[in-house]
């Protein structure tokens, strides 16, 4: 009885989270653009989605400068994460209160005091500053997901390779980086959903015809029910549940693979552990 | 391990983190005279104006509501989740995250279609002959908004701690004599309490400076501070009163993160989002 | 092994994106800043396939979004479409570039009474594109009376049915005129009283709303709506049970024009694109994807009877005996944008 009533708790709770995205989905196929009726089933809005071209258009400019942007956070974050993890006392402490800031900040302030920067330094507004922004904000969340990894290193080998005749250079990318690949993984993918999720701060650092995905929904949104809306939900629905299923169920089947092998280290999925082993 | 791998980043931040707090400072200062600018607190005394200090004590309200709310609904959620009654929690988690990776401005959209007079939710009403619900563009509509898209914020930290706890330490209380409700009050709270301090603080931040939410549900009748700051930057054209406010968050939003590390006691790796 | 992938997936798309914007630089572009929804986009395809031209198209939702956008120096556009009071603003603050009317032949057709307003008496800046009025939108169905005045958005039977716009200079006029004054006051008395009215109002309206008001409209999620002409038009097209009125006490009559903002790095194309706007067939496409007046003859001619001849979109003069146009606020300006923050922040 108890676990009856506890079941039906989540699932009332799963029954708010995937309502609306529901209604979303069956709206997205009604042939009407009425929200009361509905018209029949039609996959007009689907075409009209692609010929969209505003829509087009941002979902490039999304891929791009999400791509771009987590893959500089990544070299430059990876860097600092191992500068900080060798410096010590006030110094580490300094930096690493900096580095929290724009976690920390809200996005709106962070957005516009990049916004003043950008003003102030008269950069022209477009995919640069999107892209210096979208990288400023990735950094702290590679910083944060590779320092861990570090802390689990064993100090010597670094200098192992050293006296086995290692240049400084050569250890840092023959043995330390790939111990702390799946830190790094992590970091980027964290850093590319994370652009693309962005909108507060791609909404005060773009300009001159640069939208990403985020700011045409918002402006669509405000313009009212649009019916290609919901077929985008739909598509960018369907598109992660398959994504984070395929994820998972590799991963699965890997751990299965592993446990009946060798003990290898556990993998580290930034779709699975975010939350899950945090 | 070479520290000079720290330069770019050093530069970096300098140039991206740091200036630009020094420039917001600089605005928040400021008034524009005719003459370029002079040191001045105008734009400080101006959020202390009766009429601002409401927008802070809406917008702190809504936050505590939605906090709250997320708080009672998603506590509950995470243990049972936690618990046994279900058997693949791997399935369980990932249903839960999947909403939480569609764009988020998707998902406050989709109540927009929901709470209609004549949407999805009315004509389901009044299908059944029920009264209509009027919610959207009410304080009631932004506090659901911030719920909804929160609630996991909420619910992955609580979760993770919980699933941590040692199963034996809660059978030993009940070995022990202790009723369940006492083992839940005097184990298993105290020890998911970090998974409420950051699960509280995931949702109370963002709740906290949100100006979309409030703008779509809202109707735009419900100034936030969030909106407060966007409308100076991107309407009226006051970057000083807009840099004051965004100060006054940022010290609103260091003293909270100093209260709330002051109850989570020990440092800890809290995953931050 | 999935995370190799991952990482090939995510630099493939780097790469491709690279790629992408390597090639495709070469013709010039052209960069168009308008108001959301305002422009027939196909419009667009076929004057980059005939001028070889690339064009950027990015909107905003209120003249101010624009203005800050643009004074902000971060983005340069080669035309936009200011409307009447912030044309005279971005003109007095020096932001636009004269135009060469040699270059834009077409604008022959344009209504000559619709030419050289007082924001550009020689429209050596500017173009009319579209123009119309201020009014109220209200749903047949849900209101009983005649609405003539501009009391009716703020009757309490209406509570929680009346749209107001999130435009500050629209709504304080609104207000400013139903109190009996002029919508370009400059007295702070006057200001005050409006700001106190239209908090007054605030626990009436249902929301502060721009482009989706039209849709909200024509859902029937509201029964008065305060709002432009050509919105209006919109609406009417597609519910008919809405209608149209001109309060009583007066209206605005605003254009929303074209020009060409400082800086523009192809004022060539700048020109070519405005010219190719006021082509008839073109300028006739755009009225009917947009639904608003327009002050081009020949397109207007080539509309349907009723809607060339619809008083409501092209009014008689004897309807805009009291209009007035918005004339740019100068310091004043200040007060309207505290008065407006402080109506939303209420």
């Amino acid at each position: 009885m108890v676990r009856f009533l506890k079941r039906s708790y989540i699932y009332l709770v799963f029954a708010f989270l995937y309502m609306p995205i529901a209604v979303l989905m069956v709206y997205s196929f009604n042939d009407s653009r009425s929200r009361g009726v509905w018209g029949g089933f039609t996959l007009r809005w689907y075409v009209e989605l692609f010929q969209d071209r505003t829509i087009m258009s941002s979902l490039y400019s999304t891929l791009f400068i999400g791509a771009t942007a987590a893959v500089i956070a990544t070299i430059i974050g990876t860097l600092a994460a191992i500068g900080i993890h060798n410096s010590k006392g006030i110094q580490k402490k300094l930096i690493m209160n900096v580095t929290y800031l724009p976690v920390l900040n809200p996005e709106i302030v962070t957005a516009i005091s990049l916004m003043i920067l950008f003003v102030f330094a008269k950069v022209r507004f477009g995919y640069l500053t999107l892209l210096l922004a979208h990288i400023t904000f990735n950094i702290p969340y590679v910083i944060l997901s590779v320092l861990p990894k570090l802390r689990q290193l064993n100090k010597h080998l670094y200098e192992a390779a050293l006296d086995l005749g290692c240049t400084p250079a050569g250890a840092l990318w023959k043995v330390i980086v790939p111990e702390i690949m799946p830190g790094i993984i992590t970091g980027l993918l964290l850093a590319f959903t994370l652009s693309i999720d962005d909108f507060v701060i791609s909404f005060f650092t773009t300009g001159s015809g640069v939208s990403t995905l985020s700011i045409t929904i918002y402006s669509m949104a405000r313009q009212g029910i649009k019916p290609t809306l919901n077929a985008l939900s739909t598509i960018m629905f369907t598109f992660v549940l398959v994504l984070l299923i395929i994820v998972n169920v590799r991963q699965a089947r890997e751990e299965r693979k592993e446990r009946s092998g060798k003990n290898g280290s556990k993998k580290i999925s930034p779709y699975r552990t975010e939350f899950g082993d945090a | 391990m070479k520290r000079s791998s720290l330069f770019p980043y050093l530069i970096w931040m300098i140039l991206f983190i740091v200036v630009p707090m020094f420039l917001v400072l600089y605005y928040a200062f400021t008034i524009p005279t005719e003459a370029g600018s002079t040191w001045s607190l105008e734009n400080f005394a101006r959020f202390f104006e009766p009429v601002y200090l409401k927008v802070l004590g809406r917008s702190l309200r809504l936050a505590l509501i939605s906090t709250g709310i997320c708080l009672l609904l998603g506590y509950p959620a995470a243990m049972v989740m936690a618990g046994n009654a279900f058997s693949r929690k791997n399935v369980l988690l990932l249903l839960f995250v999947v909403p939480m990776w569609m764009n988020f401005l998707l998902r406050t959209y989709a109540w927009l279609t929901l709470l209609e007079r004549n949407g999805a939710i009315n004509v389901l009403l009044t299908s059944l002959n029920l009264p209509r619900l009027q919610i959207l563009y009410t304080n009631s509509a932004v506090v659901l908004g911030m719920v909804y898209n929160f609630l996991p914020f909420m619910v992955l930290p609580i979760y993770s701690v919980l699933s941590k706890i040692d199963k034996g330490v809660v059978e030993a209380a009940g070995d022990l004599g202790a009723n369940p409700f006492r083992v839940f009050t005097k184990v298993v709270l105290p020890l998911s309490l970090p998974g409420v301090v950051s699960g509280v603080t995931m949702v109370f931040m963002p709740a906290l400076t949100t100006f979309v939410i409030s703008r779509l549900l809202g109707g735009g009748q419900f100034t936030l501070i969030g909106n407060l700051i966007e409308q100076q930057f991107l309407v009226v054209d006051n970057w000083g009163f807009g840099s004051a406010i965004s100060v006054v968050m940022i010290v609103l939003i260091l003293l909270s993160m100093a209260i709330m590390s002051f109850f989570e006691g020990e440092e800890k790796d809290v995953a931050l989002w | 092994m999935v995370r190799r992938k991952l990482v090939l997936i995510v630099l493939s798309l780097v790469m491709l994106s690279l790629g992408l914007t390597g090639c495709g630089q070469e013709k010039p572009t052209l960069y168009v800043y308008n108001w959301g929804d305002y422009m027939d986009e196909d419009v667009l395809k076929e004057f980059e396939k005939e001028f070889n031209m690339k064009v950027v198209y990015d909107t905003f939702s209120t003249n101010e979004d624009m203005y800050v956008k643009i004074k902000s120096g971060g983005s340069t556009y080669d035309v936009i479409f200011p409307s009447d009071y912030m044309l005279t603003r971005m003109l007095n603050e020096g932001m636009l570039e004269e135009i060469d009317l040699e270059k834009i032949p077409n604008h022959k057709h344009l209504d000559p009474r619709l030419m050289g307003t007082v924001y550009d008496p020689e429209n050596r800046y500017s173009l009319p594109y579209m123009w119309g009025t201020l009014g109220i939108l209200y749903n047949t169905t849900m209101v009983d009376e005649e609405i003539d005045s501009w009391d009716a958005l703020w009757d309490p039977k209406y509570s929680k049915e009346i749209l107001m716009l999130d435009s500050q200079r629209d709504s304080i006029g609104a207000a400013l005129l139903r109190l009996g004054y002029s919508l370009n006051t400059l007295d702070l008395e006057e200001l005050a009283e409006a700001g106190e009215s239209l908090r007054e109002q605030k626990p009436l309206v249902l929301a502060y709303v721009l482009d989706e008001g039209k849709d909200k409209m024509v859902a029937g999620e509201a029964a008065l709506a305060l709002t432009w002409s050509g919105e209006a038009m919109y609406g009417i097209s597609e519910n008919e049970d809405l209608a149209y009125v001109i309060p009583k006490e007066g209206t605005n009559i605003w254009f929303d024009v074209m020009a060409v903002p400082k800086g523009s790095k192809n004022l060539e194309g700048a020109m070519q694109f405005m010219d190719f706007l006021n082509r008839p067939e073109i300028a006739l496409r755009n009225t009917e994807y947009i639904g608003y007046a327009t002050p081009h003859l020949a397109a207007r001619a080539m509309l349907p009877e009723e809607v060339q001849n619809d008083r409501q979109a092209y009014p008689l003069d004897e309807d805009l005996e009291h209009a007035e146009f918005f004339v740019h606020l100068g310091e004043t300006l200040r007060d309207y944008d505290r008065i407006w923050t402080e109506v939303k922040a209420h």
